[in-house]
């Protein structure tokens, strides 16, 4: 047993408004900037859609993840290593640009500038790439927002699988839900598997999956490694980018800005510890849809005192397993059962978890007599159906998911019978193999989620990893080289260098 | 005064385009490791990039091996090994000839990509620009030389240049003398070639130094870093 700390994360869907605050604050904060105007390290998209980038479910297409050979060992799907290497040149699992969106701005400037003329003058779009006019855009980073467009090019989605989708075309049919993502910051990261010059890197004390900017060279093969496309190529800096988890909050003890800032408080930090000697082998586990479990299977309870002394052993700070005993993830992954990885079938072992939505009941349910249990519906008759969710987020098993929704139901079935009625149903809780006590904890961090409850993050140990003395004067985060940006705004004899034709609104 | 042009150009520029070469890159490599990256416009336009890169590394690699062996291996052993220098000359006429051909219609159609697509043209620097273009006339000096070589056949001419690369390389004074009666081209190619060299640390071609072949021996997929300082 070898015992490493990762703050994961869980995203309780339930309670997802589909604001986008995660998105914006994120894109202010890291990715406003020449090259990475189309990447967004946080998106949220509108399900059922193909998403952003679109089709990026669609492995068969971009070769992402693993895939786990007829000898029962792994290898990125892309290709073994030389396999690897013989894409450098030209990259067939690569997604162009087209396929996030061309970036683009509007000729604001001609609103002001136009001379008089019979009809309004207008802002038309221009390239951020090319500076050119863009006759029509075709594509924007949300551009299924609320069920946008048809749903013939909508139920292109991956996770129709297996289900007659054709009836969810119809609008007294029709459902939806808001999926945010991140990058997954994986126990089994692809992106760093691919990655051939080893520039990607898992952090050893939080997790966190970094790409080292001076390492990078640009072979762009971790952008098709991951599997959840949350690699972005910088097409001006020549090196990829990707979430970095605001590591420079975490290190301080804050949530990340995403999180922070969630409206609908359904962000969750918190510290998970995990077997780092099993992660071969739970990535390796034959059935796809034992992969769920066996990702449980390998999560340490930090409770248990062998995995205290060990975890001490391997050098996890006693504030770390403090803080793992009050993890929120830890409780809806392994206490309640509520949360569960994006696409496990992946291999990656991803460590931003979700909560399933509940949904309203179905107009075909609703129009016979609904199903119910406890006064409970039948979570079969809620709107989305149960396969779309299992397939998105437990490799196409519905047992654990209808395990999920009726807990869910139950705790508000509890609640209610508690405030309104003021009795304690503690059938209703046994009924989902729970006790009241640990419905009404559920209830607190779930439904009031306050900030104390939604966010344990223990600070990182700064002395531990570098000299702070030499850091005075230094200058912070920056992007490029330390304080160079990599690139001068000089020529090569000291005067200004001629600017290059930029687009009317330099700013984005 | 021709003689001392010759003897500038291939006696002396080599020594200055290599040490430009090896100086350049080490500071490049130390002072601007944010700038050191293959430079891939990929993902703007993927059209012609499929086959253009592929046949112009591919070609590329191919000839810059042949021009390693076949200028820097020692005559004494080719001689050693039984290989005549018109079998020689053969050899590196016809596998140059294809790999060149390849090189150059890759180079073609990354020079068409890079001057008229607006995405690519956009987002292309000077240096970018200036040194594809390069490659190109390279290429092409090197595909002219071909039937110049056909006219003699014995493995002659190559001897030359082979005196002229070892002798650069084993500080032999007056090395530029072997190639004093070659033809105009292969002097052009020369000189280009060294100007090449010399540009290398300013350009993107500062890549092909990073060519991650170790991933291949690279213990299993996955690196994990520490933050703990070595004690």
């Amino acid at each position: 047993m070898k015992v490493r700390a990762q703050i994961g994360k869980v995203l309780n869907l339930d309670k997802c408004i589909g604001c986008h605050t995660c998105s914006v604050t994120c894109k202010n904060v890291w990715t406003s900037r020449e090259g990475l105007e189309y990447a967004w390290f946080n998106n949220v998209e509108t399900k059922p859609g193909v998403g952003y980038p679109k089709d990026w479910e669609n492995q068969d297409r971009w070769n992402g993840g693993w895939e786990r050979l007829r000898n029962g060992s792994i290898q990125p799907r892309m290709g073994g290593k030389w396999r690897l290497l013989a894409k450098v040149f030209a990259n067939p699992d690569l997604p162009e640009i087209d396929d996030y969106y061309e970036p683009f701005t509007f000729d604001y400037g001609h609103l002001q500038q136009a001379g008089e003329s019979k009809a309004f003058p207008t802002a038309r779009p221009r390239s951020l790439i090319s500076g050119e006019r863009m006759e029509k855009i075709e594509s924007g980073p949300n551009w299924e927002e609320i069920l946008g467009g048809e749903f013939s090019k909508r139920s292109a989605d991956y996770n129709f699988e297996g289900v007659e989708k054709e009836i969810y075309g119809q609008f007294e049919n029709t459902f939806m839900m808001y999926l945010p993502r991140l990058c997954e910051h994986c126990l089994n990261p692809t992106c760093v598997a691919a990655c051939p010059a080893g520039s990607i890197y898992k952090r050893e004390e939080d997790g966190i999956v970094l790409i080292d900017q001076e390492k990078c060279r640009g072979w762009r093969m971790c952008v098709s490694g991951c599997p959840y496309k949350k690699i972005y190529y910088n097409w001006k800096t020549g090196k990829s980018e990707k979430c970095i988890f605001c590591y420079p909050r975490i290190e301080a003890g804050q949530p990340t800005v995403c999180s922070e800032t969630c409206v609908g408080r359904i962000r969750y930090l918190g510290v998970m510890l995990y077997d780092a000697d099993r992660i071969e082998e739970a990535a390796s586990t034959e059935r796809v849809t034992d992969l769920y479990q066996a990702q449980l299977d390998i999560f340490l309870d930090p409770n248990d005192p062998a995995v205290i002394a060990q975890a001490r052993k391997d050098g996890i700070p006693d504030a770390w397993i403090e803080a793992a005993k009050h993890s929120p993830v830890w409780k809806m992954a392994m206490e309640w059962k509520v949360a569960f990885p994006l696409h496990p079938e992946y291999r990656t072992l991803p460590m931003v978890w979700y909560v399933p939505p509940l949904s309203p009941i179905s107009a075909a349910a609703s129009a016979g007599r609904i199903a119910t249990n406890n006064g409970m519906p039948d979570v079969r008759s809620l709107r989305i159906p149960m396969k779309y969710l299992a397939n998105l987020l437990t490799a196409g098993d519905e047992e654990p998911i209808s395990a999920c929704l009726e807990r869910m139901l139950a705790m508000r079935a509890y609640m209610r019978a508690k405030t309104v009625g003021g009795v304690i149903e503690e059938g209703i809780a046994a009924s989902v193999d729970l006790t009241g006590s640990q419905i009404e904890e559920m209830y607190q961090v779930m439904a009031i989620a306050n900030y104390e409850d939604r966010f344990v993050v223990p600070a990182g140990h700064r002395e531990d990893a570098e000299d702070i003395y030499d850091e005075r004067g230094g200058c912070g985060f920056s992007f490029g080289n330390g304080c160079s940006g990599g690139s001068t705004d000089t020529n090569l004899f000291g005067a200004p260098a001629r600017k290059r034709l930029q687009t009317p609104t330099e700013v984005f | 005064m021709a003689d001392y042009i010759h003897h500038l150009l291939f006696g002396i520029y080599p020594y200055v385009a290599l040490a430009v070469l090896v100086v350049g890159s080490v500071i490049r490599y130390d002072r601007e490791p944010y700038s050191w990256r293959a430079g891939s416009s990929q993902l703007l336009r993927r059209k012609q990039l499929m086959i253009g890169s592929v046949l112009f590394h591919v070609g590329v690699l191919l000839i810059f091996a042949g021009h390693l062996v076949g200028l820097l291996t020692p005559i004494a052993l080719f001689d050693a090994l039984g290989v005549s220098h018109g079998a020689k000359q053969l050899l590196a006429m016809s596998a140059g000839g294809v790999a060149g051909v390849m090189a150059i219609i890759g180079a073609t159609l990354l020079i068409h990509r890079r001057f008229f697509d607006p995405r690519v043209r956009a987002a292309s620097s000077f240096s970018d620009n200036m040194i594809i273009l390069l490659l190109w006339v390279q290429l092409a000096l090197g595909l002219t030389t071909i039937p110049l070589s056909a006219q003699h056949l014995d493995g002659h001419e190559m001897v030359k240049f082979m005196q002229w690369a070892q002798g650069i390389f084993t500080f032999r004074s007056g090395a530029s003398d072997a190639i004093l009666d070659v033809a105009l081209v292969f002097k052009l190619h020369l000189a280009l070639g060294l100007t090449i060299l010399l540009l290398f640390p300013f350009t993107r071609l500062v890549h092909m130094l990073s060519a991650p072949v170790r991933y291949i021996w690279r213990p299993g997929y996955q690196i994990v870093r520490s933050r703990k300082l070595a004690a």
